[in-house]
């Protein structure tokens, strides 16, 4: 079967795997399957960080991501996000577990200083303890939430980032369910982000077969912006090489380089999660393409050059 | 030298329009600019295309002019959430039902962007930005590096952008500038009700950047709105200053800036 290729149109999202696939939690879901003895990948150091973040200055890069594994678990993250906001807004994708009140001070103090935007995205899967402490581990819940509270005393305002897990039954009461708990501790205006499931590591386990993604085809790409989809504006770095985006990291064939400089080259659309990112647009950046993504706006002809 | 006016995002606010086409007539400008979104949000869409036409205004399409032109389903804001939507496609409709067959079809005669060149200086005018018509450039997360590699690309000294409804200047090394200049037709969710145009006075090959503050009658249009039956949350924005939809697309320094 042929694979749709996708260019690297221009890099806008540089991600760094910081602290590679280690993580405090095990949640049901992870894409990566992140954990607490999970050593596939490893951590970056900052003088790495800050190499590839001057070769994506050189690229014109517009936004930088920090995940892991937990990013939080590395001892110089607070460092890095300020070296990255020299040259970019910043986001960093946290459970939101380790951020104690020091951390969130020195978070507010960062992000005061800085040009640009920081954003801490902070995961929480149900706005009911148990629900969500079934899929992220026991007593997280409780954490979040005073992270949330922590932070947004702060005046930070993060960005709750939740994975779609439920059934279209529960649609409706999702969102009022999350502003409800969100504001109970304290966060007077929350955002929120909802992020599809992804058919890849732990969730995959998870679903035990129970999902039919296709692969993305040629004839699907047709009048489709290839924006849409992360490979053509997307590179993240790992302490093994640069791969074509955060998804696809245990893939060896989506491994491009080792460094940034040598991983322009274009990508084949050869997972089935290259159709959940079809799907729903890049839903890795903090505003995506379109929530619908290129999926549904793939009527030819209709599309206009916006 | 030459001085621009140049506005984006007039969301139907007729009376705005108005009262930033005579603001810069008075100041003698040597061209009026408009950067595209003409409808969206406020009442009577249809008020603002002879208006436009009257001051020999040169306007490009915005994703809103597009949709309309086109006759697409939905505005292409972009937008992401849920509750945004809503609002988006309540003023879609509105919008859609009321902007005659002629102003849709001049809509969609109108250029996705518009090259400039005055005294030596190569100015690149879009909506969103040169390469996309509904990218939002905001202030803190369009970084400079980013900025220059699009002015690179459009083979641009200035570049002008609108459609996030905030204005900013980042003046960058080489005397090249990017101007988002702002939007007539809502506050800035800075909680006064003025809205902004941009003036560029460019002079043996430097540009000056000001930005004016237009004040107008804000009440008149909460009224228009209210009897065009508009969503309150859209004429609480008009009244007050502050943004109430719309606000999920904000990264974090500009919603940090708001009240909601």
């Amino acid at each position: 079967m042929k694979y749709p290729r996708i260019e690297l149109a221009h890099l806008d999202n540089l991600w760094f795997q910081v602290t590679g696939t280690l993580c405090n939690l095990a949640c049901t879901h992870c894409f990566n399957s992140s954990g607490p003895d999970v050593k596939t990948f490893g951590f970056l150091s900052p003088d790495a960080v800050r190499r590839e973040l001057e070769e994506g200055a050189r690229r014109g890069v517009r936004d930088v991501f920090f995940t892991g594994g937990e990013p939080f678990l590395h001892t110089q993250i607070a460092e890095m996000l300020e070296a990255s906001l020299e040259f970019a807004a910043t986001t960093v994708l946290t459970n939101g577990t380790l951020i104690n009140d020091r951390m969130a001070d020195r978070l507010a103090a960062i992000e005061r200083h800085a040009r640009y935007s920081l954003e801490v995205r902070v995961s929480l899967d149900s706005f009911d303890e148990g629900t969500n402490d079934a899929i992220r581990g026991a007593g997280v819940f409780q954490r979040v939430m005073a992270t949330v509270a922590r932070l947004s005393r702060r005046g930070l305002l993060p960005l709750v980032t939740v994975v779609h897990t439920w059934s279209d039954a529960e649609e409706q009461e999702i969102l009022p369910g999350f502003v409800r708990i969100l504001r109970q501790a304290g966060y007077d205006r929350p955002r929120i982000k909802i992020l599809p499931a992804l058919p890849l590591g732990r969730e995959l386990v998870r679903l035990a077969g129970a999902h039919d993604e296709p692969w993305v085809t040629e004839e699907m790409m047709q009048g489709v912006d290839p924006d849409l989809l992360m490979c053509s504006n997307s590179r993240i770095v790992t302490d093994r090489g640069v791969w074509v985006c955060p998804l696809l990291v245990e893939k060896p064939d989506a491994r491009l380089g080792d460094h940034l400089a040598d991983a322009a080259s274009g990508y084949e659309l050869a997972h089935r999660a290259c159709f959940t990112c079809y799907q729903y647009g890049t839903f890795c950046s903090n505003v995506n393409a379109g929530i619908e993504g290129a999926g549904a706006l793939a009527a030819p002809g209709e599309r206009s050059e916006a | 030298m030459q001085r621009l006016a140049l506005f984006g995002g007039i969301y139907s606010n007729h009376r705005a329009l108005a009262a930033a086409l005579d603001d810069a007539a008075r100041r003698g400008v040597d061209a009026v600019y408009c950067l595209g979104d003409l409808g969206a949000f406020g009442p009577y869409p249809d008020r603002v295309f002879p208006l436009l036409r009257r001051s020999g205004v040169q306007t490009i399409q915005g994703n809103y002019d597009n949709s309309l032109a086109l006759g697409l389903p939905d505005c292409q804001c972009g937008y992401t959430d849920p509750r945004d939507n809503h609002f988006a496609r309540l003023s879609y409709d509105y919008t859609f039902r009321n902007t005659s067959a002629e102003n849709k079809a001049w809509l969609g005669t109108l250029p996705a962007t518009l090259r400039l060149e005055i005294e030596g200086v190569r100015l690149l005018l879009a909506h969103g930005s040169p390469r996309k018509m509904n990218e939002f450039l905001w202030e803190s997360t369009s970084p400079d590096p980013f900025l220059n590699y699009l002015l690179d690309e459009a083979q641009a000294d200035v570049l002008c952008v609108t459609h996030t409804g905030i204005k900013w200047h980042r003046p960058l090394a080489g005397s090249r500038h990017v101007v988002n200049v702002g939007v007539l037709g809502r506050p800035e969710n800075e909680g006064t009700t003025r809205v902004w145009y941009t003036l560029l006075t460019i002079s043996r090959a430097s540009v000056d950047v000001e930005f004016v503050p237009v004040v107008y009658d804000h009440l008149a249009l909460a009224a228009d709105m209210q009897a065009e039956r508009l969503p309150p949350e859209f004429i609480e924005t008009i009244v007050t200053g502050w943004w109430t939809t719309c606000l999920e697309i904000l990264p974090h320094k500009e919603r940090a800036r708001g009240q909601f």
